[in-house]
Order: C-alpha cells, then sequence, then structure tokens
C-alpha cells in the first residue's frame, strides 16, 4: 500500500503521448510526448504559432487531438469534454464574467458542483481566495471597476478557489506593464509553491519562463525542441533555436574540424578556428554552430593580448546595469559583448573606433547543431 | 451646406411637429391655432372605436413581438454556430427580408394566406364531423400577428446576431472550464450577455407592429388596427382628434426606440467587461 502510493506520487499528473492537431492540412501540434510532474511548474516556451497554446487547450479540453493522447492523472481524457475535467484555466485576457461580481466569478465553479456545496461554505471559500490574491472586501465590485491587474488576480483567484489538479495560464501577464508583470511573476511562484498544485504555463516571454518555472518545455513549428530546467537550457542548449530564445547570444556558422569527448573545434566560414564545449554529440565535418554568450565575453583595452581576439568598437548601448558593445574583428566578423557597469567603471568606458581584445574562458563557446 | 441640410431637416421634421402641436388646438380646424387644449385627447381615449383599434393592435403588437422574439433568439443562436456558405445565405436572406419594401410583404402575405385558406377550408369543410359547422380559416387578428410577427423576428435575429458576435467567446470557454454544462453555461452566461439584445428585438418588434399600416391594411381582414383606423378616418377629413391619435402613437415609439437604444447601449457597456 505504501508502495502503491509513492508510485501513485511519482506518476505524472498529465502526459502527452504522441499527441497531435491538424486543422485541415494545417499541423498544429505534432508528437507531443511530455510528462508533467505532480507539483511542478511548467511552461510551454515558443514564438505564436509553434503550438504552445493548443498544447496549454488539449489539456484544458478545448481541443481534442488528432492523434495520440492526452492523459489527466492517468486516464486518457481525449473525449472528456472540458467541464468534466479537474483542470482550471487563467485566460489571456482573463475572461471574467461581466454580468457578475468579483464574488460571484470565484464563486461560478464551485457552484457548478453537483451536490451543490452549501452557500456558507462557498463564501469562506471565496473570501479565503480573495485573501489569497490580496484582494481581500473586492467582492462586491464590478468586473470594470477593477484594473487590469485587479482582473489578473481575480481571474487567478476563480480558478484556484476549485483546487484543479492542474493550473493553466495561458499568457496571463501578457496584458501588465512591467513592473506589474514581475511583481505578478514572483507572486505566481509563491502561490504555486503555497498551494502545491501543478501550474502549466504558456509564454512567448522567456524571461518569465526563466524566472518562474521549474521546467520549460521549448517549442518550436508544433514540435517539442527541448525540455529542461532554465539552467539546463541556458547551459546546455540543444541547438541554435535554443540557444537563440533562451538569453541573447552570438551565433557563428561554421564545420566540426575536430571532436575530443565533449570538446569540438570549429573552423568558422572565413577559415577561423573555433573550440568550444559541445552539449550535444556532432560528427567532424558536420555544419554546426558556435554560440557564445555576450555577458561571457570580456573586453580589455588595447589591441592583441595572447589569445584573444582582436577587436573594433563599432557602437555602444547604455542599458543601465550593462553596456552593450558591438565589436568588429576581422576573423569572426560582428558580435556583442556585456561588460557589467562595474567592469567598465573599473576599466574605464571604451568609445567607438577604440582597439580592444575580446576574450573568453575556455567551454564558454558551445558548439550546436545548425538548423 | 449647413443651409441645405437645416432644409432638410425642416422639411422632415415639420409636419410632424405641425401635427402635434395641432394635436393641442382647442378649435376644431386644422389651419388655425386657436389656443391650447387636450380636449382632443380626451375626446379620442373616449371613442370606443378608437379605443377597440388601440387595443387590437396593443394585443396584436404584444403577441408578434412575443413570437418573434422567442424564434428570432432562438434562430440567432442557431445561425451564430452555423459556419460556412449556409450562413452567410441565410444571413443575407435575414437582410433582405428588412429591406423588402412593406407594400411587397403585405401583397405577398395576402396572396399567400388566401390560396393557403382556399386550400384549407374545403379541405376543413369535408373533415369536419359536423358537417355545415365547420370554421372558416380568414384574414384576422392572427394573420396580422403572423406577418408582423415574421418582419419582427427578422429585426430581432439582426439585433441578436450583433449582440452574439460581440460577446467575447472566451467567456464560453471559460464557464465550460469552470465545471458548467453547455446547458449551464447557456444559462448562466449565454443569455444574461444577450438578454439586452433579446429585450431591444422585442421592444423594436412591438413598436413595428404598433406603427405598421401596410401591411396591416393587407392582412388585417375585419380588424382594425389604430394605424389602419386612422388612415380610414382621414377619408373624412383631418381632425384634431387624429392629430391627438397620432402624436400619441409617435410618443409611444419614440420612447420604446430610445428604450431599445438605451438598453443596448448599456448592454455593450456591461458586455465589453470594462
Amino acid at each position: 500500500m505504501d508502495e502503491d502510493r509513492t508510485t501513485r506520487a511519482a506518476a505524472p499528473i498529465a502526459e502527452f503521448r504522441e499527441a497531435g492537431k491538424r486543422y485541415g492540412s494545417v499541423v498544429a501540434a505534432e508528437a507531443l510526448s511530455l510528462a508533467i510532474a505532480r507539483g511542478e511548474f511548467l511552461s510551454f516556451l515558443g514564438p505564436s504559432g509553434c503550438g504552445k497554446t493548443t498544447a496549454l487547450r488539449m489539456l484544458a479540453g478545448f481541443e481534442a487531438p488528432t492523434s495520440g493522447q492526452v492523459l489527466l492523472d492517468g486516464r486518457v481524457v481525449n473525449d472528456v469534454p472540458a467541464y468534466r475535467r479537474p483542470v482550471n484555466m487563467v485566460f489571456q485576457h482573463y475572461a471574467l464574467f461581466p454580468h457578475l461580481t468579483v464574488a460571484d466569478n470565484i464563486a461560478y465553479g464551485l457552484r457548478q458542483r453537483r451536490p451543490r456545496p452549501p452557500a456558507a461554505e462557498i463564501a469562506r471559500a471565496v473570501d479565503a481566495a480573495l485573501e489569497l490574491v490580496r484582494l481581500p472586501g473586492f467582492g462586491r465590485r464590478r468586473i470594470w471597476e477593477m484594473s487590469g491587474g485587479q482582473q489578473q488576480r481575480v481571474a487567478l483567484a476563480r480558478a484556484i478557489v476549485n483546487r484543479p489538479k492542474l493550473l493553466l495560464l495561458d499568457e496571463p501577464l501578457a496584458a501588465l506593464d512591467r513592473k506589474l508583470r514581475r511583481d505578478m511573476q514572483i507572486e505566481l511562484q509563491g502561490l504555486q509553491r503555497q498551494l502545491g498544485i501543478t501550474f502549466v504555463l504558456v509564454t512567448h516571454d522567456q524571461e518569465e519562463a526563466l524566472s518562474m518555472s521549474d521546467r520549460i518545455c521549448i517549442l518550436r513549428a508544433g514540435r517539442i525542441v527541448q525540455v529542461g530546467g532554465p539552467r539546463d537550457l541556458y547551459d546546455r542548449p540543444a541547438n541554435r533555436y535554443v540557444a537563440d530564445f533562451i538569453g541573447k547570444s552570438n551565433f557563428f556558422e561554421g564545420r566540426v574540424a575536430a571532436t575530443d569527448g565533449d570538446r569540438a573545434t570549429l573552423t568558422l566560414a572565413g577559415g577561423r578556428s573555433l573550440d568550444g564545449r559541445m552539449p550535444v554529440p556532432l560528427q567532424p565535418g558536420a555544419a554546426a554552430t558556435a554560440s557564445l554568450r555576450p555577458e561571457q565575453i570580456v573586453l580589455t583595452r588595447g589591441p592583441a593580448a595572447a589569445g584573444g581576439v582582436p577587436v573594433r568598437v563599432a557602437n555602444r548601448i547604455f542599458l543601465g546595469e550593462h553596456t552593450e558593445y558591438l565589436v568588429e574583428s576581422a576573423g569572426l566578423g560582428g558580435f556583442l559583448v556585456l561588460v557589467p557597469r562595474q567592469a567598465e567603471a573599473d576599466a574605464g568606458a571604451l568609445e567607438p573606433g577604440d582597439l580592444a581584445t575580446a576574450h573568453w574562458p575556455p567551454g564558454a563557446a558551445l558548439i550546436l547543431k545548425a538548423d | 451646406m449647413r443651409l441645405y441640410a437645416l432644409a432638410v431637416y425642416l422639411f422632415l421634421y415639420i409636419p410632424i411637429g405641425v401635427i402635434a402641436l395641432f394635436s393641442f388646438n382647442a378649435g376644431r380646424h386644422a389651419s388655425q391655432f386657436q389656443g391650447f387644449s387636450l380636449q382632443w385627447y380626451g375626446r379620442a381615449l373616449a371613442n370606443p372605436l378608437v379605443m377597440e383599434a388601440l387595443g387590437t393592435s396593443l394585443r396584436v403588437a404584444f403577441v408578434a413581438a412575443l413570437l418573434a422574439t422567442l424564434c428570432g433568439t432562438a434562430a440567432a443562436l442557431a445561425l451564430s454556430s452555423l459556419a460556412g456558405p449556409l450562413r452567410r445565405l441565410f444571413d443575407a436572406l435575414i437582410y433582405v427580408a428588412v429591406m423588402i419594401p412593406g407594400i411587397v410583404i403585405g401583397i405577398a402575405t395576402l396572396i399567400a394566406l388566401v390560396t393557403l385558406f382556399d386550400r384549407v377550408n374545403p379541405a376543413l369543410a369535408v373533415l369536419w364531423p359536423a358537417s355545415g359547422q365547420a370554421p372558416q380559416l380568414g384574414m384576422g387578428q392572427a394573420s396580422l400577428i403572423a406577418a408582423h410577427g415574421l418582419f419582427a423576428m427578422a429585426l430581432v435575429i439582426l439585433i441578436v446576431r450583433a449582440r452574439i458576435a460581440g460577446m467575447d467567446r472566451s467567456l464560453i470557454e471559460a464557464s465550460a472550464d469552470l465545471g458548467a454544462t453547455p446547458f449551464g453555461t447557456f444559462r448562466q452566461v449565454t443569455l444574461p450577455q444577450i438578454a439586452p439584445g433579446i429585450l431591444a428585438g422585442f421592444l423594436l418588434g412591438f413598436t413595428f407592429s404598433f406603427d405598421d399600416f401596410i401591411i396591416a391594411f393587407f392582412v388585417a381582414g375585419s380588424e382594425t388596427t389604430l394605424p389602419v383606423y386612422v388612415f380610414s378616418s382621414i377619408r373624412r377629413g383631418v381632425t384634431p382628434e387624429i392629430n391627438a391619435i397620432g402624436t400619441m402613437v409617435l410618443a409611444v415609439s419614440l420612447a420604446l426606440l430610445i428604450l431599445a437604444q438605451a438598453i443596448l447601449r448599456r448592454g455593450r457597456r456591461q458586455g465589453s467587461g470594462g
């Protein structure tokens, strides 16, 4: 019995098994296979049209997969309609009922239950939910009397009051301004830990996905490209697409000249060679891309220090905590370097036209499959 | 340009204003204002013929608008879930129905009903158990209600369709997501959302039927609605009493139209949700 409980706890709360969705000849999602663990915060990340919303809607029950299976709590739910799934969603534009008060919006899910819970119990649950999203006493307000950020919280309360097995969030923060978005990210994360509900978020904002998720599932053209923790994806992207999507990076195209374990040497188009780490093994001769994060590059004043790349500063953009330099090198072409404010203060700012040397630690460059 | 517009407005509204003004005339001549009086209103309301016509008009308008609202709302809901060319066809047909001149509808309805009665009545006479006592179908309130109801239904469909189209579809998904069955969603979300459109449709349908003269003239049979009564009394000369009736009809119609507009506007604000 104990063993039974542990296997249940280890079993995924939701799962895609080769799930696909086609609309006529248009493929929205293809052969998605992914297990969502109990209590985790998972994000679907990708540009619009990558299939992330389709994946979420298949979990919610708004779309039935045209191939494969979707499972909730170990049960195939392909044909289970949305209103019979123990899953709730926070909609992109909140979809609050304008003809109901805040309290009636939140109570809506509880009132659909059969047998219907007693009114006092519903009222208590609504008050607790309002408390949780820090809107106590707002129950009698009308939806249109609330600001965007407040509506967002009401939408959240309306979903979590039902204690769903899965909380789905469809770009919930897209309509908020930057500062409010940052606050809500922290709040969402705290709420998820507090409630222990599995959160599945859809977003096109990599920063949002990185800051909140336990795991991120990166999609492209209806397919899963890579699934992993934020650090994994940042440090060990599977290919150029992921490196480009997660964080900012410089890319240099070339061919694999030699490999040694997880190390590889890339011959660039201009003839120059570049050493780096290879997260996914590649064969010598394969077309590949070197990815170098701008913040891993260090600039020193003056030309040609040993082991460095001589560059000329082409442009400089002040970003507050960092300054972004665009530098030109004979062998590598133009690339970006991110210099922290402190480092710049110590060494003195470089001006456009200045000569400098770019260095990076061994293994900073990633040799990735070109795509 | 401005003068021209002014002239158009004067031309449109002066006759109506004159009717309203002379309905308060103390004298009995339509050409000469002889002081303010409400006597013609009193006379009109005391006239049993006027009251009977008014009763008929109200009854017909209410039943026609009610039927049109029920059928029109159902049709609008069905149309909104229909897709493709069939839906476009039905939409076009509804617009056409609203655009067709009243006289065409009147004549067409008359011919259709007469033809129908000519076929049905002999059959009824044969089939009826007690011979010679079979009911005769003919023109009357029922045919009026049918003709007005059909036209009003087109109005209701137009208004409710617009309301459904303006509704946020994600509300329906949100309701399902929160566990409401399709019927529960209809009752708790769709219906409250389109209610202003339904109510406005009813009011417009009622106003249309109450005001209509042309269709009623063709299909009313021996029944007299208020506009038909006004028309027939005018042949005996325009009296201030007629002016009073006209002004009352105008006031009621305008009030209903303004009410319908206000309901729709208020509904639009609630529908968008801020």
